[in-house]
């Protein structure tokens, strides 16, 4: 626990209205958007400034304390779930767009901007900022940044890392690092932004960041085609990669998905549909005509039993709002939802979708898998009730081996939501060790200390993070603590 | 003691798609605010891990039950039951005496009394009384001042006591619906009441109104008081059965969404269960109804710039959104504006704006805001509390924007041809 002193240290720090210690404060930051863990923190902080941030740093670092840097709470790899003897720093309030730059085609934002607010806002001028996670209408730019958040457009405008030019990051040190600017060519030194985009707030605080924009598409097509089989949609994936189309989007939806979005969104999907695949082309009227022609063809050459087009851009947003409610609506299903996003190379997708289902049979769990299709990152979903600890223990099991037939595949175990703690094992199992180690001693140098975020993508030991439940051990042992409510949460 | 179902609260992956759809989580930036954080709060007080502590009340009284975060939850999280059982256990364990538990209990839901209370009113503001207390109250509270100042104009006659208990239309009868006159929408708007009436009248329906109907039960039920609630709503079931009619017509959201939920409030009861689930079935919100059943259209549409706000009782609660909407854009034609944040609280909720002034306060400036913005001038909705509220910040702000049932523009339609 953090001492009274440190208490009245952060007080004078942040302004006692700023500084935030009760039990329900500290329960309501206890957990983020991943299912089944949660960890209280210590206290929690609202920054003001970046000084603030820079004299946290500081603190943590002489009074050796941990500090989690949280936007939305909306992550699904544990990456903003409190460590033991821990402070939440509050970025969400951190949420005004500084600077729109029409001739650069830029975009200066503070960290806390909610995605969709701001792809509205560039949109209503002409311009199209591309990554678009699931949880747009919540997730944060800098969580985006931290996490190198992917989403529905990876395939064709790639992911949040093609888009950050440059920014604002106070260090584990305290120290504060300016790196990139409006060029589009800076090759001066190492790319050090790149080891920082995706780090997961274990290198540092984003708090300015410098976004590259481009022209919104001139005109877009969205359609659905529903399959009695995953096997004709991942067929037709790969026929539309064949014939040299590259569509915005390829999401697809299987059976038990479809089944949970229609309870949701009443759009009037046929429930017993095998498989459905949601493409959008987009670019100059005439080129999208032709795409959406080809598109439509092919589909029904792979065995769409029917194909809709949707009639207007509200009849659009409507299947594209739907696919992203797939997550939270797998819930209505069992409570639980254990969501991961193994990604395989396109041409693997039937093979890997083949084995998940496989999988599911054999340690008998319910699995719900959509995802997104034209870039090979699954969603595997577990459906379970955190309740029931043997069914969990099998789902867990499941996903180790799906992670392994990912890699085994030439894929990967997290195409987008990252390690986070829920991963961190697998990488250290799955991945070279040169690779892992050079992640570790990169986080070595940047934190010595371990204060920022530890526990998360990698671990150091001896470390200051303390124990983090995730084993299956794990759980049970702090499962029979729950008498003791200070000590742990689930 | 009544516990707040575990399955419920389990339902919530806090997956977060609430967040940004709550009014009060807008407010404050903090987790707590926000439906997933009071979930979780209800789930600790629930297994015993921390006490119905100030702050725990406090998150239970400061959400709106709105019930926006229902609209955007993908995985059907039922949160206006939890936060109403939150309440009810809230109150099952104060101590002391509470005045709105005293008001609604002893005033708002016995007709006898709301009269009284409503006549006392009636004679404060005719009097001139009330000028008088404005004087006196000018100097010394400007905040008190100020909401005593924005109350709506108690009802010169209660609809209840003018209107007759049965009325025939002129041609042919098309069948027979029964309303509900209401608590808060007999005492400042009788004048929709009797819109209502003609209106469904002029399109062919016979109209009872059930003369042993009580108040509806909503304001206790959100409130936290979950014995009068099932009390009531036997009553209103039998009085409504009584009149015979296919359809039951409600002309307030907060009611119409209340006597929807009869069934499930009366499931485990014995005589009750299968009365109340069929009385549901035939409730219907008033422009539900008339955009289902058909209605004629004026010759006249609406001739000032037109925007609908959807009361968070019918849009979230009821999910009846596209109905009144379309009526709406009928009757205005070209004059109709989209208003940004549409379906966003305007602050009234029942009686927040009485109990939390302030936070009622922020929330009803936003809507104004919307409202300024897309230039109308008449802004129409389907609930009392909304016209109360949204009526009150027009007066106080001195716009020239009248705030109308959709029952009044219709009648008015029909009367006179011009709103």
């Amino acid at each position: 626990m953090i001492g009274d002193n440190v208490k009245k240290k952060l007080k004078d720090i942040f302004g006692a209205k700023n500084f935030l210690d009760s039990t329900e404060h500290r329960i309501a930051y206890s957990y983020d958007g991943t299912p089944v863990i949660t960890s209280m923190p210590d206290s929690i902080v609202i920054p003001a400034s970046v000084n603030q941030i820079s004299g946290l740093m500081h603190l943590a670092n002489e009074e050796k304390f941990a500090v989690v840097p949280r936007g939305s709470g909306s992550g699904l790899s544990g990456g903003s779930i409190p460590s033991e003897n821990s402070v939440v720093l509050l970025m969400n309030q951190w949420d005004k767009v500084i600077e729109l730059d029409e001739n650069n085609l830029t975009a200066w934002v503070e960290p806390g901007v909610i995605t969709a607010k701001f792809q509205s806002k560039v949109e209503a001028i002409g311009l199209f900022y591309p990554p678009d996670p699931g949880s747009a209408q919540i997730c944060t730019l800098g969580g985006n940044v931290a996490e190198n958040a992917g989403g529905l457009r990876g395939l064709k405008y790639g992911v949040t890392k093609n888009y950050v030019l440059g920014f604002e990051v106070v260090l584990p040190s305290g120290e504060v690092m300016r790196i990139g600017g409006k060029n589009m060519k800076d090759v001066a030194g190492y790319n050090l932004k790149d080891v920082l985009i995706g780090s997961e707030g274990t290198l540092g605080i984003f708090t300015k960041i410098l976004l590259k924009l481009i022209p919104m598409p001139a005109s877009s097509k969205t359609m659905l085609a529903f399959y009695d089989s995953i096997g004709s949609a991942a067929e037709t994936v790969s026929a539309i990669t064949a014939a040299r189309i590259l569509p915005a989007m390829m999401e697809f939806l299987d059976n038990p998905t479809i089944r949970a979005v229609e309870s949701f969104s009443r759009l009037g999907l046929d429930v017993n549909t095998g498989a459905l695949l949601l493409v959008e082309v987009d670019g100059p009227r005439s080129a999208v005509e032709e795409d959406a022609a080809a598109v439509e063809k092919i589909c029904r050459t792979s065995g769409a039993n029917e194909v809709r087009v949707a009639k207007d851009e509200a009849e659009a947003m409507k299947l594209k709002a739907a696919r992203k409610s797939a997550l939270a609506a797998l819930a209505r299903i069992r409570p639980t939802t254990i969501l991961e996003d193994a990604t395989v190379p396109r041409s693997e997708l039937a093979t890997m979708v083949d084995f998940i289902n496989k999988t599911a049979k054999k340690h008998d769990i319910q699995m719900g898998t959509f995802g997104h299709a034209g870039d090979g990152n699954l969603h595997p979903t577990g459906l379970t009730d955190e309740r029931d600890h043997a069914e969990i223990e099998r789902t867990e099991r499941a996903f180790e081996e799906i992670f392994r037939k990912a890699v085994e595949l030439g894929g990967t175990i997290t195409g987008e939501h990252g390690v986070g703690l829920t991963k961190r094992k697998f990488l250290e199992e799955l991945y070279n060790s040169p690779f892992v180690q050079m992640m570790k001693t990169t986080k070595q140098m940047i934190d010595p200390n371990g204060v920022l975020n530890p526990g998360k993508v990698v671990s150091l030991t001896p470390r200051c993070e303390g124990a983090l439940p995730r084993s299956r051990e794990q759980i049970e042992r702090i499962m029979q603590k729950m008498d003791n409510p200070s000590e742990a949460y689930i | 003691m009544k516990a707040i179902s575990d399955d419920l609260l389990t339902q919530c992956m806090h997956c977060g798609l609430c967040l940004s759809v709550c009014p009060t989580y807008e407010l404050t930036g903090l987790e707590r605010s926000s439906p997933r954080g009071r979930i979780r709060l209800m789930k600790n007080v629930m297994e015993g891990k921390i006490p119905v502590s100030d702050a725990f009340v406090e998150e239970m009284e400061f959400c709106l039950d709105c019930q926006a975060c229902e609209t955007a939850c993908p995985a059907g999280v039922k949160y206006g039951e939890l936060v109403e059982s939150a309440r009810v256990f809230v109150e099952e364990r104060r101590k002391g005496f509470s005045l709105k538990q005293f008001v609604l209990t002893k005033i708002v839901v016995r007709k006898r009394s709301l009269r009284l209370a409503a006549n006392v009113m009636r004679f404060y503001e005719k009097s001139g009384v009330e000028k008088v207390a404005l004087g006196i109250l000018k100097p010394f509270s400007r905040r008190l001042y100020n909401r005593a100042k924005l109350l709506p104009r108690i009802s010169n006659q209660f609809a209840f006591d003018v209107l007759p208990a049965v009325t025939d239309p002129k041609g042919e009868v098309r069948g027979t619906v029964a309303i509900l006159t209401g608590c808060v929408m007999d005492v400042f708007y009788a004048d929709v009441n009797k819109d209502t009436v003609d209106v469904l009248v002029e399109n062919g329906w016979r109209v009872v109104i059930p003369q042993g109907q009580v108040c509806c039960g909503s304001l206790n039920g959100h409130n936290g008081d979950g014995k009068t609630p099932p009390i009531l709503a036997r009553k209103n079931i039998e009085a409504f059965e009584k009149s015979g009619a296919d359809y039951y017509v409600i002309n307030s959201a907060g009611c119409g969404a209340f006597m929807k939920q009869y069934g499930e409030i009366l499931a485990d009861d014995k005589v009750f269960a299968e009365r109340a689930k069929k009385f549901s079935e035939k409730v219907k919100d008033f422009s539900e109804f008339l955009y289902e059943t058909g209605y004629r259209k004026p010759s006249t549409g609406i001739d000032r710039p037109t925007v609908y706000h959807e009361a968070c009782h019918l849009v979230h609660a009821q999910k009846v959104s596209e109905q009144p909407k379309a009526i709406v854009k009928q009757l205005s034609g070209e004059n109709f504006r989209e208003l940004n944040e549409a379906t966003w609280c305007c602050g009234s909720a029942g009686i927040y704006n009485v109990t939390r002034y302030e936070d009622a306060s922020k929330l009803l400036d936003r809507k104004l805001k919307n409202i300024r913005e897309s230039n109308a001038e008449v802004v129409v909705t389907g609930n009392p509390g909304c016209l109360a509220q949204i009526g009150a910040g027009i007066k106080n702000d001195g716009l020239n924007i009248e705030a109308l049932h959709p029952a009044t523009v219709l009648n008015r339609l029909y009367k006179s041809g011009k709103v």
